[in-house]
This record gives structure tokens, sequence and C-alpha cells, in this order.
């Protein structure tokens, strides 16, 4: 029963994972928390769905699609609004203000036009567990956690790495030094959020196959969000180690304890972080960002 | 008066003070909070509790709904306040979360997610009308008044604000119970008006609506504030058929403005009687700017 657990725990955190690592992205750089994230993956989720089931893609090109799809949101969200607002020279709550309104304005949108029904994938894969001794692990998880697996270390390679990685890294440290450097800072901020897009649409795409699909599934990034402040805002690393201790979390208290109290844990578990250690586990200096 | 008008105004009155609440904490002190609808779901439940199970009179099961938000919002400030913008606004939205979740779990108390029925009607125009002018003479006392320009100094540089010898933390913690007291005094209104009420009427998209309220009524202005409430509480009712993109647009609405005219609709400004007397000559400076830049 508890390492049975422990594999649902890791297969949820894997998924959080995909989305913290956005968030985290996008506060070391912009340092303001981006609301409008979840609702990226939510849209990524509804591309992957619409391809496989109404234009009868296959699953693979549905996916891709759902990831450029989410993407190219995440990098309009930058253009048309939090660009402008950085040009202004406003206070960071406008971009956060910026940020609730465009998840609104997804939400709905999504209300509006395709319905706020639940919907889910057709079944692509297939719906079989493999049996490990005791413990099953679904056909799905597996597929899941090999993505997330994948996706964590090359984004690991593609920052400390390359010189994609040197850049970003540079410009959270200090963004108008950086940019003194010769450092392009508004191509690599489009190309931080089309990463952090992506990576969303992926999960968004995961979590639709793992449950449904609904216009307020975005929400769920709050507790992706949670995980980046758990792991220190801002660090990627923190962030993939705080979404799996996160998600192992929920699924011992629905486990072991009451699935109605899973989310007042996730707060409650928020809240002490902040008050005994507001930079979280990896957010110890500037170093460490990203 | 028929029924149906004085249920509208008595909607826009309890709008009205929810927001009002909001446009101090966001508008005057730069603090984003996601709580509110937390806190009015707490002078809602503490209200209606009060009023059915002790038998309380009316007056006394608002003030309770208030004191109970208020306290309430001591403590969690006392937690929170001291943790900057991103942080602050994050343990506000999960507090908001974990009181709905919390009403949902105590269900011998509350009557859990069905809702709190049988509840008696006790709110009526009369009192709202009251409610409302005394949020906004004391709104608008408190932000005249010493205190008040002590919230304006914090928004504006809160490091600056320091440094002059204000007390931010206190103050900070004067605008939030200030903003739980509205919130409470609102909810409880909305409790004995509607007769029923379910946690998840209190959950984040109320949050968010009463923020997206306050910044289409530009941030800093209470005037702007009651105009827009009253704009967006009376348009879905005005235009039944536009009312299923009510919040398509509202999101639309605040993005826009957030990018382009963040002051929003009367941002910095209030609408007062030289105001109006003025209104001519700034409307033709503003002309003559246009085509100056043109």
């Amino acid at each position: 029963m508890f390492v049975q657990q422990l594999v649902n725990g890791v297969s949820i955190g894997g998924i959080y994972a995909l989305m913290a690592t956005g968030y985290a992205l996008i506060y070391s750089l912009l340092g303001f928390s981006n609301w409008a994230h979840g609702d990226v993956a939510m849209l990524g989720a509804y591309i992957g769905f619409l391809c496989v089931a109404a234009v009868k893609m296959p699953f693979w090109l549905s996916a891709l699609t759902a990831l450029l799809g989410a993407g190219a949101i995440s990098i309009m969200n930058e253009r048309l609004a939090y660009r402008r607002i950085r040009r202004n020279n406003a206070p960071t709550m406008f971009l956060m203000i910026a940020a609730m309104g465009l998840s609104v304005t997804f939400q709905n949108m999504v209300i509006v036009f395709l319905g706020p029904k639940f919907r889910t994938y057709p079944p692509v894969i297939p719906v079989k567990s493999i049996s490990l001794g005791s413990i099953k692990i679904g056909v799905l998880d597996m597929f899941s956690m090999i993505i997330v697996i994948i996706a964590m270390m090359l984004l690991e390679l593609l920052i400390t790495k390359t010189k994609f990685g040197l850049a970003i890294r540079a410009a959270s440290s200090n963004m108008i030094t950086a940019s003194l450097m010769g450092i392009n800072i508004d191509f690599y901020i489009t190309l931080v959020f089309l990463l952090a897009g992506s990576l969303a649409g992926a999960g968004g795409v995961l979590l639709g196959l793992k449950y449904t699909v609904y216009p307020q599934m975005g929400n769920v990034s709050l507790k992706a969000f949670i995980a980046s402040v758990f792991g220190g805002l801002g660090s990627v690393r923190g962030a993939i180690v705080g979404a799996f201790l996160i998600g192992i979390m929920e699924v011992f208290v629905s486990g072991f304890i009451t699935s109605g109290l899973r989310d007042l844990f996730t707060f409650g578990l928020l809240i002490a972080i902040l008050l005994i250690k507001p930079s979280g586990l990896f957010g110890i200096d500037i170093q460490d960002k990203a | 008066m028929s029924g149906y008008v004085e249920g509208v105004i008595i909607l826009i009155g309890i709008n009205i003070i929810a927001v009002l609440g909001v446009s101090i904490l966001t508008g005057f002190t730069r603090l984003f909070s996601f709580g509110n609808a937390g806190f009015m779901a707490i002078g809602a439940y503490a209200s209606a509790i009060l009023t059915t199970k002790f038998n309380m009179p009316f007056l006394i099961s608002l003030l309770g709904g208030m004191l109970m938000a208020a306290l309430i919002s001591l403590a969690l400030g006392k937690l929170t306040l001291g943790l900057k913008g991103d942080y602050f606004l994050i343990t506000t939205l999960g507090f908001g979360e974990c009181t709905r979740v919390l009403i949902e779990f105590l269900d011998p108390i509350t009557g859990g997610a069905r809702g709190y029925a049988g509840i008696p009607q006790k709110t009526t125009l009369l009192i709202v009308l009251i409610s409302v002018a005394l949020a906004i003479t004391v709104a608008r006392n408190l932000l005249n008044s010493k205190y008040g320009r002590n919230l304006k100094a914090i928004r504006e540089q809160e490091i600056a604000a320091d440094a002059v010898g204000i007390d931010t933390a206190r103050f900070k913690q004067l605008s939030f119970t200030v903003s739980a007291i509205y919130a409470g005094w609102a909810g409880a209104l909305f409790a004995h008006y509607y007769m029923f009420i379910t946690p998840a009427m209190f959950n984040l998209d109320k949050s968010s609506e009463l923020t997206i309220t306050v910044v289409i009524g530009g941030l800093g202005s209470l005037t702007g504030s009651v105009i827009a409430t009253t704009v967006l509480t009376l348009l879905p009712e005005v235009l039944r058929s536009v009312a299923n993109y009510r919040m398509l647009f509202y999101g639309i609405a605040v993005v826009l403005i957030i990018t382009l005219r963040p002051n929003g609709l009367m941002g910095y400004k209030e609408l007062s009687a030289s105001w109006i007397k003025n209104l001519p000559i700034q409307v033709r400076r503003m002309f003559r700017c246009r085509k100056e830049v043109a």
C-alpha cells in the first residue's frame, strides 16, 4: 500500500513538475508569478484533445501541436500584455493583475466557445497496468513519467550547458547588466515563454489523459505554483523537487487521512513554508537562480 | 418599486461594500489579495449561524460576522503581511481556498458543500442603503485622514514610507483588516438576503471578480470603484443575452486596461463638484494634447 501510494504520488508529482518549472523560469526572469500559466496548460490540453478527437490526427502529432500551440499562446501573452507593462515601468502588481485577467479570459473563452463540459481523451494509450510484485503501475503513468524525466533532463542540460541557458541565467541575475553584455533580453524572454508554455502544454495533455479536460483544469497549476514556492521561487531544480514532494504528500493525505482535506494540507504546507523559510528549499542565494 | 428592481439595488449595494474593501487594499495600499471572498464567506457563515442557532438580532449577527472577519484577518495578517508581493498574494489565495475547504469539511456546523439553508431574510433595501452610505463615508474619511495618507505613501514607495517613519507593518495590517471587515459585512448582508449560502459562492472567481471591478473602476479611486460596481452589476441584468459572456468581457477588459490605460475609469481621482466643474477644461486640454502630439 505504502509503495503503491508513493508510485501514484510520483506520477502526479511529475505532471506538477512540468508546470512548476515553467513558473520558476518565468519568475526567475521577470520576478512575477504568471497566473495564466495553468490556463496555458489547459489550452494545450484542449488543443491536443481537439486534434485527437475532432481532427483525428495521430496522437504523437496532436501532442506536438498541443506543445507548440501552448508555447505560441504563452508567447502571445508575453508580447501582447507583459512586455507592454514592463515597458511602462509599471509596478509588478500590474503584471499579476494582467495575468489574472488573461487567466479569466482563457477560462471563459473555452466555456463560451467549447462549453463547460468535462471531456475525456479517446483511449490513445492502453488502459492497462504492469505489475511489479505487489505494485501496479499504469501504462499511462509510466508513459508520463518517461516524458517528465526526458523533459526535465533536457531542461537541465539546456540551462546548465548551452548558450541559451547561460544567457537566461545571466538575465535572471541582473537583466540590465546582461543586456549591456549584448544579450538580446526580449528575444530570450520570448524563448523562455515558449519553453515554459510548451512544458505547460505537455503537462496539460498528460493531465487530460490521466483525468479529464475541462475549462477550470488550469487551477491545478496552483499546486505547481506551491511546488515552486516550496522549492524556492525562481529555482528550477527546487521546483522539480517541490513538485514531487507535493504530489506524494497529496496522495498520502487522500489515501491515509481524507481526500476532503487534501487541499487544506497543501495550502497549510504553503503557509508553513512561507513562515519558516520563505526562500524555500533551493532559493538560498542569487547564484542558485534558474 | 417592484421586487426585481429592489433586488438589483440590494445586489449592487452588497457588491459596492465588498469592492470598496478591495479598493482600499489594492487601490490605496497596493496589496493584491485573492482572499476577500474567503472573508465574505466567514462573514456570511458567522452571521448566519448567529442568527439561526443563537437567535441573535440582525444587527448583532451583522457585527458578529464583521468581527469574525476582522479577527481572522488580524491573525492572518500577523503571519503573512511581512511577505513580499507574490508571496503575500499566494498566502491570501491559500487562505481563501482553505476557508472554502474547511466550510465544506465542517459539515455539522456549516452544512458542508450542500450549503446552509433557512437563514431568515433580514436584509432590506433600507439597511443596504444605510450600509452603503456608512461604508462610503468611513472609507472616504479613513483615506483622507492621516492613516489614509500613510496607506498611499506605502502604495507609492514602501521603503520611502518606512524611511520617513511610517510603521508600514501596522498600516498594512490596518488596510488588510478594514478590507476584511468590509468583506465580512458584505457577506453577512448577502447571507441574510439570499437566505441560502454555499461555499462555492465564495470561490476564487468571486475574489477575482472583486479585484477586476476595482481595476476597471480605476486603482486608487473610491468613486471609480462605486461606478464600476454599479455598471458591472447592472450590465448582465440589462443585457440578458450577454450574461454568458460576462466574465469573458471582464477578463479582456482587465488585460486591455492594465496594459493600455492602467488608471482605469477614474484612476487616482475622485468624482466631486470641482471635478465636474473642471471637466470641460480637462476634456479640452486632453484634445489639445492629442493634437500637439499628432
